[in-house]
C-alpha cells in the first residue's frame, strides 16, 4: 500500500462514547419488518392472535439471500400490515402488542455447534445480517467454497460516521461475545489471519479489542480518523493493502469483511441462542434532548425511541435513520427500528436546512476528496447532457455513496443524488441492451 | 407524533461543509489584501484609485449583466470582486483610471459572463484583460509606477535584469521597486498565499512548481549564482501569478499532479518570454497559454478509478 485513500475529516459528535447503552422499556407495540436485509423478505409465520415471546420466529427465510425474523418483545400478533419502509418501497410487518413482560421464548437454547455446517446454521438462525448498514445476510459471508482458503477476515469497527458509537459500545461492553465469534469461526473456517480496524478516535474501544489480542491471530490495527473508513472496500485497502476490483467482492481478494456489532450478535447466540432482537441504537442530533445510547427492540417506532431517550430539545426538521453520511432521512416518526439500525439522529431547522445550490466553480474538491478516485463534478456534467457512454467511462458504478463530494462541495451541489441517477441510467441501459439482444 | 408531516426528506449525506463559493471567494480577498494595501502604501493615491475603479466596475458589471441576461445575480458571491482586485493588483497605479475601469468590463463580462458565468470560463479574467489592455492601450506595457519616494523613475527590476545589472535582494522582497500595483512586495504576497494554503483554499502543487521552475531556469541563466536567480523570481509578477493566477479553481487543472504540470508548464513559458521574448515579462502570457492547455493537461492527469482495471498495490 503506497498510498492511503482519500477522504474527508469530517465533525466526530461522539458525545455518546462513554454512555453505557440504557435497556429501553419495552413499548406498547412493535411493527417488524419482513424485509430489514437485502434480498427475499422473510415469509410470516404467525397469524393474528397468536402468542410470541422474545426470540420466536416469526418470519422463515425464504431463499439464499434471505434472514430469518424474530419477535423482539413477547405479548400476541396484532396484526400483519403493509408499511413503507425505509428505503422507499413497501413491505410486509409483523404488528406484536406487547405484554410488557418481555418473556423469552421457553423453547429457546443454546445451539451446538461442532462443525463448519453448524456453524453456518448458527449463523443463519442468529438472524445476522450486515449490521454496519448494508444489510447483506451474514451466513452466505461465512459459507465459503469447500476448500477455499481466506487470508484475513476483517473486523470492522471503524464506525466513521459522525455521531454513531454503538459499534463502540459494542466493542466495549460485548468484547466476550466478539471473542466467541472469533473463536468458533477460527475453529471451523479456513482463515489465516483476523484484523480489526477501528478509527484512532476510539482509545477504549481499542483498549478492550486489544485484548482479544492475546490470540496471535488476531492484531488490532488501528486507522486514521478519515471518513468513509469504514467503507468495506477503504478498510480492506487500509488494513491489507489489497485492492477489490470492480464488482468485485472481498472474498476475490481472499477477505471476509464483518461488522463488530454483527460478530457479537453471533457471539451471543452462540451462548444463549437469543437470535438477534434488539440494537444498541445512539440517540442524537441537534434536536435531541439528551443524546445517548439505548438497548431498543427492534421494530420499536423511532417516536417511542425519542420519547424514552428523553424527548426533543425543538421540533426536528430532519430524522435519520443512520448516521449523517449514509443515513436516510425518514419521513416519519412510525418508520421502525430494524437490525441494522446503528443511530437515529434528529436535526433541528439549522442542520436541517439544506446548503443552497450554486454554480459548480470547478474547485476540484469533490475529485480531490473521492475515496475511490472518481470525478463527480465530471459525472454531473455527463448526466445532465444524458452522456451514458462518459458515465460508463467515468466508472460512476464504482461510486458507494459515502458522500464525501457532497460534503465537500462549496457550491452545493447534489453530486451524491446525480450519482445514483447516473447508475440507475446506466443499468437501464444495461437492461435494454440485454432485451434487444434477445430479440 | 405531531411533527410527522413536517420532516425534511433529502438523498444523503445530510452534514454539508460550511464552506461556500462566496466564503472561498472572501478567503481570497483576504489573502489579496496584504498586497493591495502594500501597492497603496508604496504607490500612493493612484493604485488606491485603481484597485477602487476596477473592484467597482467588475462587480456592477456582473451585476447589470445579470440583470440585463435575466439570469440568477451572481454579483454577491464576490468572484467578481476577486477578479476586479487581481486585474487592479496587475496594472501599473499610473495607468488611467478610464483604461483600468474598461478592463475591468472585459474581464468580467468577455471572459467570464459570456461563457457562462463562474466556474465556465476556460481563461483567466484579471490575465486575459491585462493581456486585452496590453494590446489596446499602449500605456500599460509601457509605463510602470515607481515607489513615491523615488523621485526619478528607472527602468523596471525585469529590464534591469536582463541588462545585467545586480539588484538589491531586499528591496526586490519588500517592493521598493517600479511595477504593478500588486506584484511589488514579496513579502505580502506570502503572506496571501500563506493564508491560502493553511485555510486549505489552494494547494501547494502549483505555486511551488511554478516558482521553483522559474528559480532553476535562471539559476541556469546566471551561471549557478543563487542571489543572481532569485533576483529574477522576486521581479515582475511570478510570485502575484504562482499563488493568485495558477490556483484558480475553472481555468486550472484539478488533481494535483495537473496542478504540477500547469506550474512547471508555466514556468518554463514565463523564462522563455523574459529570456528571449519581445516582452520583459511574461508571466501572463505564460499563465494564458496554460490556461488554454487545462483541458488536455486535465485528460492526461485524472485520477484512475479505484479498482476498475489494473489491481495495484
Amino acid at each position: 500500500m503506497l498510498f492511503s485513500l482519500h477522504g474527508i475529516h469530517v465533525p466526530h459528535r461522539k458525545n455518546t462514547a462513554d454512555m453505557k447503552p440504557v435497556r429501553m422499556v419495552p413499548p406498547e407495540t412493535v411493527t417488524i419488518p419482513m424485509s430489514m436485509h437485502i434480498g427475499k423478505p422473510a415469509d410470516p409465520v404467525v397469524k393474528v392472535g397468536d402468542k410470541v415471546y422474545v426470540g420466536t420466529l416469526i418470519g422463515a427465510q425464504s431463499g439464499f439471500v434471505s434472514a430469518p425474523v424474530y419477535s423482539s418483545v413477547s405479548g400476541t400478533v396484532a396484526k400483519l400490515e403493509e408499511i413503507i419502509l425505509s428505503n422507499g418501497t413497501k413491505g410486509c410487518a409483523v404488528v406484536i402488542k406487547s405484554d410488557g413482560e418481555m418473556t423469552p421464548d421457553p423453547e429457546i437454547k443454546a445451539p451446538t455447534v461442532d462443525s463448519k455446517e453448524t456453524l453456518i446454521e448458527a449463523i443463519k438462525n442468529a438472524g445476522t445480517v450486515g449490521l454496519g448498514g448494508a444489510g447483506f445476510p451474514s451466513y452466505i459471508k461465512f459459507n465459503t467454497p469447500e476448500g477455499k482458503h481466506v487470508d484475513e477476515m476483517i473486523i470492522n469497527g471503524a464506525e466513521c460516521e459522525p455521531y454513531i458509537t454503538s459499534d463502540t459500545r459494542t466493542m466495549i461492553d460485548k468484547t466476550e461475545d466478539i471473542r466467541r465469534a472469533i473463536d468458533y469461526i477460527l475453529r471451523y473456517i479456513d482463515i489465516g489471519r483476523v484484523i480489526i480496524g477501528i478509527e484512532n478516535n476510539k482509545p477504549k474501544a481499542i483498549e478492550a479489542m486489544r485484548a482479544l489480542e492475546a490470540d496471535e491471530r488476531i492484531t488490532v490495527k488501528v486507522l486514521p480518523s478519515l471518513y468513509p473508513q469504514g467503507g468495506e472496500k477503504v478498510l480492506v485497502y487500509h488494513t491489507t493493502g489489497k485492492v477489490i476490483p470492480a464488482g468485485k467482492l472481498p472474498l476475490d481478494v481472499g477477505c471476509i469483511v464483518v461488522n463488530v456489532t454483527t460478530l457479537g450478535a453471533i457471539g451471543n447466540y452462540i451462548a444463549t441462542g437469543m437470535p438477534i432482537v434488539s440494537k444498541c441504537v445512539t440517540v442524537d442530533g441537534s434536536a435531541v434532548k439528551e443524546p445517548k445510547n439505548l438497548i431498543v427492540p427492534i421494530g420499536t417506532k423511532l417516536s417511542d425511541v425519542f420519547e424514552f431517550a428523553g424527548g426533543f430539545r425543538c421540533e426536528p426538521k430532519k430524522v435519520l435513520l443512520g448516521g449523517p453520511m449514509m443515513g436516510i432521512a425518514v419521513p416519519t416518526l412510525d418508520t421502525p427500528v430494524m437490525k441494522n439500525t446503528n443511530a437515529t439522529v434528529a436535526f433541528d431547522e439549522k442542520d436541517a436546512a439544506p446548503k443552497p445550490e450554486t454554480a459548480c466553480i470547478r474547485c476540484g474538491g469533490c475529485a480531490n476528496h473521492c475515496p475511490v478516485s472518481l470525478n463527480p463534478a465530471a459525472i454531473m456534467r455527463a448526466y445532465k447532457s444524458g452522456d451514458t457512454d462518459a458515465l460508463a467511462q467515468l466508472r460512476v458504478d464504482i461510486c458507494m455513496e459515502c458522500g464525501c463530494c457532497s460534503y465537500t462541495c462549496p457550491a452545493g451541489q447534489r453530486l451524491v443524488e446525480t450519482n445514483k441517477l447516473s447508475k440507475a441510467l446506466l443499468r437501464e441501459e444495461a437492461m435494454k441492451k440485454k432485451e434487444a439482444e434477445k430479440k | 407524533m405531531e411533527t410527522n408531516n413536517k420532516l425534511h426528506i433529502s438523498v444523503s449525506p445530510h452534514f454539508k461543509s460550511p464552506r461556500t463559493t462566496q466564503s472561498i471567494m472572501l478567503d481570497v480577498l483576504i489573502a489579496l489584501a496584504p498586497a493591495a494595501i502594500a501597492g497603496c502604501f508604496i504607490f500612493g493615491w493612484g493604485a488606491m484609485l485603481v484597485i477602487a475603479a476596477t473592484v467597482a466596475a467588475a462587480v456592477l458589471s456582473e451585476f447589470v449583466y445579470c440583470k440585463i441576461t435575466k439570469k440568477p445575480n451572481t454579483a454577491g458571491d464576490l468572484s467578481a470582486a476577486v477578479t476586479g482586485l487581481l486585474l487592479a493588483l496587475n496594472l501599473p497605479a499610473n495607468i488611467p483610471v478610464w483604461q483600468a475601469v474598461i478592463g475591468a468590463v472585459f474581464a468580467v463580462v468577455c471572459v467570464k459572463c459570456l461563457f457562462g458565468g463562474i466556474g465556465r470560463n476556460f481563461a483567466n479574467p484579471a490575465i486575459t484583460a491585462r493581456i486585452f489592455m496590453l494590446i489596446a492601450f499602449v500605456e500599460v506595457g509601457k509605463s510602470a509606477a515607481y515607489p513615491v519616494w523615488e523621485t526619478v523613475g528607472g527602468a523596471t527590476p525585469l529590464v534591469l535584469l536582463s541588462e545585467g545589472k545586480k539588484l538589491d535582494l531586499l528591496s526586490l522582497f519588500i517592493g521598493d521597486k517600479g511595477g504593478a500595483i500588486g506584484e511589488v512586495c514579496i513579502l505580502a504576497l506570502l503572506i496571501g498565499g500563506i493564508y491560502l494554503l493553511a485555510r486549505k483554499v489552494i494547494s501547494w502543487h502549483a505555486p511551488v512548481c511554478y516558482i521553483a521552475t522559474v528559480f532553476l531556469m535562471s539559476l541556469i541563466r546566471e551561471g549557478f549564482s543563487l542571489t543572481g536567480a532569485l533576483a529574477w523570481v522576486l521581479s515582475g509578477g511570478v510570485v502575484l501569478a504562482a499563488f493568485f493566477m495558477a490556483t484558480d479553481y475553472s481555468t486550472t487543472p484539478t488533481t494535483g499532479l495537473g496542478k504540477a504540470v500547469f506550474g512547471i508548464g508555466a514556468g518554463l513559458l514565463t523564462v522563455l518570454i523574459r529570456f528571449f521574448g519581445a516582452y520583459p515579462e511574461g508571466a501572463s502570457f505564460a499563465i494564458l497559454i496554460m490556461n488554454i492547455l487545462t483541458p488536455y493537461i486535465d485528460r492526461f492527469t485524472a485520477r484512475r478509478p479505484f479498482g476498475a482495471g489494473g489491481v495495484a498495490k
